[in-house]
């Protein structure tokens, strides 16, 4: 599939994945290029946050390959930078967000460890580049979500990965901060050409970034572009029931008939009304 | 405070002190992992097997520090290996903690004059530590500051940020069960000054004090261990000068300390650190 002289950044190739006893997914073979942007979609428990950690070397396939930038993929591997699942810090914890970062250069390594002056220039500068300076030396647990995530992405990319793995960054952030945190791993991908997985379950915030898709439920996968896979038919291939996608206003909706599915295709309160050049809600104006 | 001078000269009250200072540099450093591992349970499961384990220990006629380290490492590696998640760990402290104490009375039972051993171990007796024992403590205490020394960093990552530490390739489970085995040296040696009823006093609250004082994680290790020396140091002194057991100025110490840093230094300190930036 790769044409000559393009890296594929992943390939999948007959993957396979168990959960326990569970097939998660099955006979997956794709391959994204770098540079690209790829949206991971699917309802919860479909394998999303696990497909990463197959790409981090932490969980193996049950059956056939992946190749990670070229290789087997293993842990600690440096040409990945993650940004994981959100989760708060204590209020507490004797940490600044400069320490996190930090941790993305030299986190790993044994020892007690002072950071060099270039480490500490470098740290500074991704510091600037996510525009996290002001709060950057404040306990961490203490900022807001938002500007958690900006540390986070802040200590993804430190090290200058080839490829930005992202779970569901945008995750409890009002829609304001969304539109900041997408803008912000946009801009970082589109300068420096290299390859993002956006893992998510709601594709609009990110749609204007967004080259491959891959779509994940029940076992069942479908890759390609947003218009070829977000589309009713392909949609309702995949959940094996009838689905229609509705494009309103510039965002995608999937909607099933029914519920009784089991799956969340799109939950409500992700259908936030468009302000056209209009300024964003306020946080506390979000419901 | 002629009585502390003329005490300072014999040697039982030098090796307290010698004992002492390497004590609390190591509770100082492990306790702010305790706090941010949520691991108290843990320290009292550990203190009460080490306690177990000097029981068994004076039984058979050999030390009772060596006995206590030993009954803590035990039991790290059952916590280290039997708890691998959070939730679980609590219930296997528990169920460990339970049967190895159960262990403990029975020891005692045999020994003849049990009344006082339990005593000194539950309450703590560095005033009593011999030429030997101090060599030992120091020893402990010297190999498991070489140990946290070696882990410092990726277990600072792997307590912080657990996935992404992991993702970086960081041994979060092994460091998980290395930070156990440093744990119950730390404690075998915190046992010594304040006892195994009242080692959460070393082995809490110097780091719970620090985080109140500081947003720097190097800072709050430099503070941890300072309160933790004013508080080992003054008590042995204090102890000597009164003839009231060391523990019961160390607890108190520790705990003015700790309402000092939360509510009077740590407000202005912290304050400071803001308004100053990096």
């Amino acid at each position: 599939m790769a044409e000559a002289g393009r890296r594929a950044s992943v390939r999948f190739d007959a993957a396979t994945l168990d959960y326990h006893d569970r097939r998660v997914w099955s006979d997956l073979s794709l391959e994204f290029d770098e540079p690209s942007f790829v949206a991971i979609l699917g309802p919860n428990g479909s394998g999303k946050t696990s497909l990463l950690r197959v790409i981090l070397g932490l969980t193996p396939l049950a059956a056939g390959t992946v190749e990670v930038l070229g290789q087997a993929p293993r842990r600690g591997n440096p040409g990945i930078g993650y940004v994981p699942q959100h989760q708060s810090f204590d209020q507490d914890l004797p940490l600044r967000g400069r320490d996190l970062v930090q941790m993305g250069i030299d986190g790993h390594r044994w020892g007690v460890g002072r950071p060099s002056a270039a480490d500490r220039r470098r740290v500074s500068e991704v510091i600037e580049a996510v525009e996290a300076t002001p709060y950057a030396d404040a306990a961490i647990g203490r900022l807001s979500g938002g500007e958690q995530q900006r540390l986070r992405i802040a200590q993804a990319i430190v090290g200058d990965p080839r490829l930005l793995l992202c779970d569901e960054p945008l995750a409890s952030l009002d829609l304001h901060h969304q539109q900041e945190i997408t803008d912000l791993i946009g801009g970082w991908q589109r300068r420096t050409g290299r390859t993002v997985l956006f893992v998510t379950h709601d594709v609009n915030p990110i749609l204007q970034l967004v080259d491959r898709v891959l779509f994940v439920v029940n076992g069942r996968w479908a890759a390609g572009t947003p218009d070829e896979v977000l589309t009713s038919e392909r949609m309702s291939e995949l959940y094996g029931s009838h689905v229609d996608v509705l494009r309103v206003h510039g965002r995608i909706l999937v909607v099933s008939e029914s519920t009784g599915s089991g799956f969340e295709l799109e939950e409500p309160h992700h259908l936030p009304e468009i302000h056209p050049g209009g300024p964003p809600p306020s946080p506390r104006q979000a419901p | 405070m002629n009585q502390l001078v003329h005490l300072l000269g014999y040697s039982f009250a030098q090796n307290a002190i010698a004992a002492g200072v390497v004590i609390a540099i190591v509770s100082g450093i492990v306790s702010r992992f305790v706090v941010a591992r949520n691991m108290a349970f843990a320290v009292h499961a550990l203190a009460e097997l080490g306690f177990t384990g000097s029981a068994a220990a004076i039984l058979i006629g050999i030390s009772p520090v060596i006995g206590l380290m030993t009954g803590s490492m035990i039991t790290a590696v059952f916590i280290g290996t039997l708890g691998v998640r959070v939730r679980e760990r609590d219930a296997v402290v528990g169920v460990v903690m339970a049967f190895g104490l159960g262990l403990g009375v029975l020891f005692l039972t045999l020994y003849p004059h049990y009344a006082n051993v339990a005593l000194s171990i539950l309450f703590g007796t560095i005033v009593g530590v011999t030429q030997s024992d101090v060599v030992l403590l120091v020893v402990i205490g010297a190999l498991t500051l070489a140990a946290l020394a070696v882990v410092y960093r990726p277990l600072t990552f792997a307590t912080v940020d657990p996935e992404v530490a992991e993702a970086r390739g960081v041994p979060v489970r092994g460091l998980a069960i290395a930070f156990l085995l440093i744990l119950a040296a730390a404690v075998a040696e915190a046992v010594q000054v304040v006892g195994v009823l009242l080692i959460l006093t070393l082995l809490i609250t110097p780091g719970a004090s620090a985080e109140r004082l500081t947003a720097r994680p190097g800072r709050a290790a430099v503070y941890s261990v300072a309160i933790a020396l004013f508080c080992v140091i003054a008590g042995i002194l204090l102890a000597l000068e009164t003839n009231v057991a060391v523990s019961v100025y160390v607890t108190s110490l520790s705990f003015i300390l700790y309402l000092g840093s939360r509510f009077l230094v740590g407000p202005i300190l912290l304050g400071r650190e803001q308004h100053r930036g990096p």
